[in-house]
């Protein structure tokens, strides 16, 4: 994992930048901003893609605070947002995840009502501990009730998230996310071949295969 | 009105492993068979290895009737039953054999004759309370034949373990004896499985690897297997997973006496007043049709057979087809393959390049294969250690209570373990009760109206004596094989929606106990036969699919050889 350039300009923290793509649509980022991220918060790229097609800006701003402690970016490299997780969930709502969209609604407005209620304001402006403080309430169920208004269990809400932003992070870069086989490379997946011969298991086994960066789709054999 | 088509000798209902099968010998014998799938045709092209379309999106380009029907489930009739979250089966030509993990298993002689043979050696006071479980009405060397043939004819991997009494212990020694080895040999192992096997043999087992519908080798003009991944709910992107689509009903096809009708929803059979079945009522796209036919098999899934016998009344059959001794439905149970074992080793396990089939198993604590005396069960488990990762379950990974499952923490974690578990696979002897079956569900329908099926059952205490006893097992043989941390999944009891899903139309001598007669044909509409595992009255500690094809191919053998007496 490469880092961006460090820039002499004066730095915008990430907050400051995630509650900007929030409050204005991403495509209000300026690029020049793109230069001045310190190096605490390299993740902004795929902000840049545009605005979200079915999460609204202060939905957007929540999803991205919360997937951005689920894989954080950090020393091991890229995190979720990195990867292009949030364009991975936005577009599997107009798709195969249609029927969840609603649950996102319900589910990100609770998560911000619960950290006001039990931390004190709105999700994103929470520390990163208070925010993994309140990730976990959310993900052990103790945040269902409380006012919050998630639909069901919390830990159901926390689970879809996360399913999805593994999704998002690990599988094929067909679907938005994986950005430069982030995912796969965090857990050094050999990647996708059709054929795998047994000298190729071997040269496995003996940490000698090379890796290879591909979708499936590449192969231009598949629908 | 529906549309009236012209009869036909046979109509078999299903494409999949039985009916796909079954139409390979009616067919190549002269008799005009009707293949009605609900499915279509899918091929390479459909068959990308994508994780999240295979596994997460449940293959979006497919018909979806076995999703529109998914049964609703129970543990015991003192509980509402709520609708299963998904349907294990899938719909096309070659049913789920186009994405299953192709274990292809013949049953152990024992599994023909639990009562008998537990009788005999320990009493029949150990047959556990409240089971219905029989005796087939055949044993091993009766079925032997069929095996051997669709050994050949779907093209299986694997490695001998007795050929004709002559014991090779680089097989299962406890298998029953067959007549020759298998056209291919077995799918190979990696460095993984070798030490998982040295750990076996240190431990005095007899470690093997499994028998598997996936080409080792060039077989039947199509390659051998690539290892790619993704065989886990994927189909095989080079034809060598050796589904029903690829192999039997291409040849039935080509006799020139197979047609196979897709997206064909059957709704019901007919009956006359002979009490015979006359043909099969079918939907597509909103036209109706009635097909004609001398003989019917119904070759869906287990859950799907029974529900059309039910919904199928008439004067001769009130309560639905061959059922006026109200055993349709009954002696239902699906294998118990819960109460897992997972385990953590410190070191890396190669193991991205693989598939289900592919592994190493050991048999020393299945079937009846070691002295039950001392315990308080019969039966047991086949302990099954395979290939199976791809990169979004790696990453979902069990961790060990080691690091939480999200976070900074939990990255460094998947980073150096992503590749470092392993989850056994262990099917359990299972067997049927008096208060396990499934029915109609008086509220649920399905969008034609019809009624799911419900699934009443759960696991009783031999099974679950049986789980705990082969969890031990598991653990001894991942410690011995260096495993730093194990942990059990729960012996949880309900048994909801299984891709192993037995009995329901029971075959036995028995009327009055079973809806098939030894030959697969109803003992009451003699013109009905049933495909699939519906009519196996035991599981063994092994995947189903191989019996219930080697069941189909006999009774399809037998209507040719029988043809004027059951036909008229």
């Amino acid at each position: 994992m490469t880092l961006p350039p460090k820039d002499p300009r004066p730095a915008i923290s990430r907050r400051d930048l995630l509650k900007t793509a929030g409050a204005a649509g991403a495509a209000a980022l300026i690029p020049d901003a793109v230069g001045a991220v310190t190096e605490e918060a390299p993740a902004l790229a795929p902000l840049l893609a545009g605005p979200m097609t079915n999460l609204t800006a202060s939905e957007t701003e929540i999803l991205s605070a919360m997937v951005d402690r689920l894989i954080p970016t950090d020393e091991l490299g890229s995190g979720a947002l990195d990867a292009g997780v949030l364009q991975y969930i936005d577009r599997a709502l107009s798709e195969a995840e249609s029927d969840a969209a609603e649950a996102y609604r319900s589910g990100l407005a609770a998560l911000d009502q619960y950290s006001r209620y039990s931390r004190g304001g709105p999700f994103i402006d929470l520390s990163t501990v208070d925010q993994d403080s309140a990730l976990i309430d959310v993900q052990i169920g103790a945040a269902t009730g409380a006012g919050a208004g998630f639909v069901g269990s919390s830990a159901s809400f926390f689970n879809m998230v996360k399913s999805h932003t593994w999704q998002g992070m690990f599988g094929d870069p067909k679907y938005g996310g994986n950005v430069d086989f982030a995912g796969w490379d965090l857990i050094n997946y050999p990647g996708i071949r059709l054929a795998v011969s047994p000298e190729d298991q071997r040269s496995l086994e003996a940490d000698q295969l090379e890796r290879a960066r591909r979708s499936a789709y590449d192969f231009g054999l598949f629908e | 009105m529906p549309t009236q088509l012209g009869e036909t000798d046979v109509v078999i209902v299903g494409m999949g492993a039985a009916g796909g099968v079954a139409a390979y010998p009616l067919a190549e014998a002269g008799l005009n068979v009707v293949g009605l799938e609900a499915g279509t045709w899918l091929d390479q092209r459909d068959f990308a290895p994508d994780e999240i379309r295979n596994n997460y999106r449940d293959w979006p380009m497919l018909v979806k009737k076995t999703e529109l029907e998914r049964p609703t489930s129970r543990a015991t009739s003192a509980t509402t039953a709520t609708r299963v979250g998904s349907h294990p089966m899938m719909n096309a030509v070659g049913g789920t054999t186009l994405h299953y993990w192709a274990q292809s298993w013949r049953l152990n002689p024992w599994d023909f004759s639990v009562v008998t043979e537990t009788a005999r050696r320990y009493g029949a006071s150990r047959i556990p309370a409240g089971s219905t479980v029989e005796d087939w009405p055949f044993g091993y060397d009766e079925l032997e034949p069929y095996y051997d043939r669709v050994e050949r004819e779907v093209g299986i991997s694997g490695q001998a373990g007795n050929v004709r009494g002559d014991i090779d212990l680089r097989g299962n020694r406890f298998e029953g004896p067959r007549q020759r080895e298998f056209p291919m040999p077995p799918l190979r192992w990696t460095a993984f499985h070798d030490r998982m096997a040295a750990a076996a043999r240190t431990l005095g087992w007899g470690p093997f690897p499994g028998p598997a519908a996936v080409n080792s080798e060039a077989y039947d003009n199509r390659p051998g297997c690539g290892y790619h991944g993704f065989c886990n709910k994927g189909g095989c992107p080079v034809n060598a997973k050796n589904a029903t689509h690829i192999t039997t009903i291409p040849r039935a096809v080509d006799t020139g006496n197979l047609k196979v009708v897709t997206r064909a929803h059957v709704t019901t059979l007919e009956v006359g007043s002979d009490g015979r079945v006359s043909g099969v009522n079918y939907v597509v796209g909103g036209n109706e049709y009635f097909q004609p036919a001398r003989v019917v098999l119904v070759a869906s899934y287990t859950y799907e057979n029974v529900r059309l016998l039910l919904l199928s009344k008439s004067r001769a059959y009130p309560d639905g087809l061959s059922n006026n001794h109200g055993q349709v439905g009954r002696h239902y149970f699906s294998h118990y393959t819960g109460g897992g074992v997972g385990a953590l080793f410190p070191y890396d396990l190669k193991a991205w390049y693989g598939l289900p089939a592919q592994g190493v198993a050991v048999d020393d604590w299945a079937d009846d294969n070691f002295d039950h005396s001392d315990y308080d069960f019969i039966g047991g488990g086949n302990l099954w250690v395979m290939s199976d990762r791809r990169p979004i379950s790696a990453a979902g990974m069990n961790t060990y209570g080691r690091s939480r499952n999200w976070g900074s923490s939990w990255k460094r974690f998947i980073r150096e373990n992503s590749d470092r578990s392993h989850g056994s696979y262990i099917q359990k002897t299972t067997l049927p009760y008096e208060d396990n079956y499934l029915d109609l569900d008086p509220q649920v329908t399905d969008p034609l109206g019809f009624p799911v099926i419900r699934i009443t059952g759960r696991y009783m205490d031999n099974e679950r004596a049986i789980g705990a006893f082969t969890q031990d097992r598991m653990e001894e043989w991942y410690r011995e094989a260096g495993a730093v941390e194990v942990n059990r999944g729960g012996l949880g009891n309900a048994m909801g929606a299984s891709t192993h899903a037995y009995g329901g139309t029971r075959m036995g001598d028995d009327a009055e106990t079973n809806v098939a007669d030894r030959w697969g044909f109803s003992h009451e509409a003699p013109n009905l036969g049933v495909l699939g595992a519906s009519v196996m009255g035991t599981s063994g500690a092994h995947n189903p699919t191989l019996t219930s094809q080697a069941l189909a191919w006999r009774t399809a053998e037998h209507l040719v050889d029988n043809w004027g007496d059951i036909a008229e």
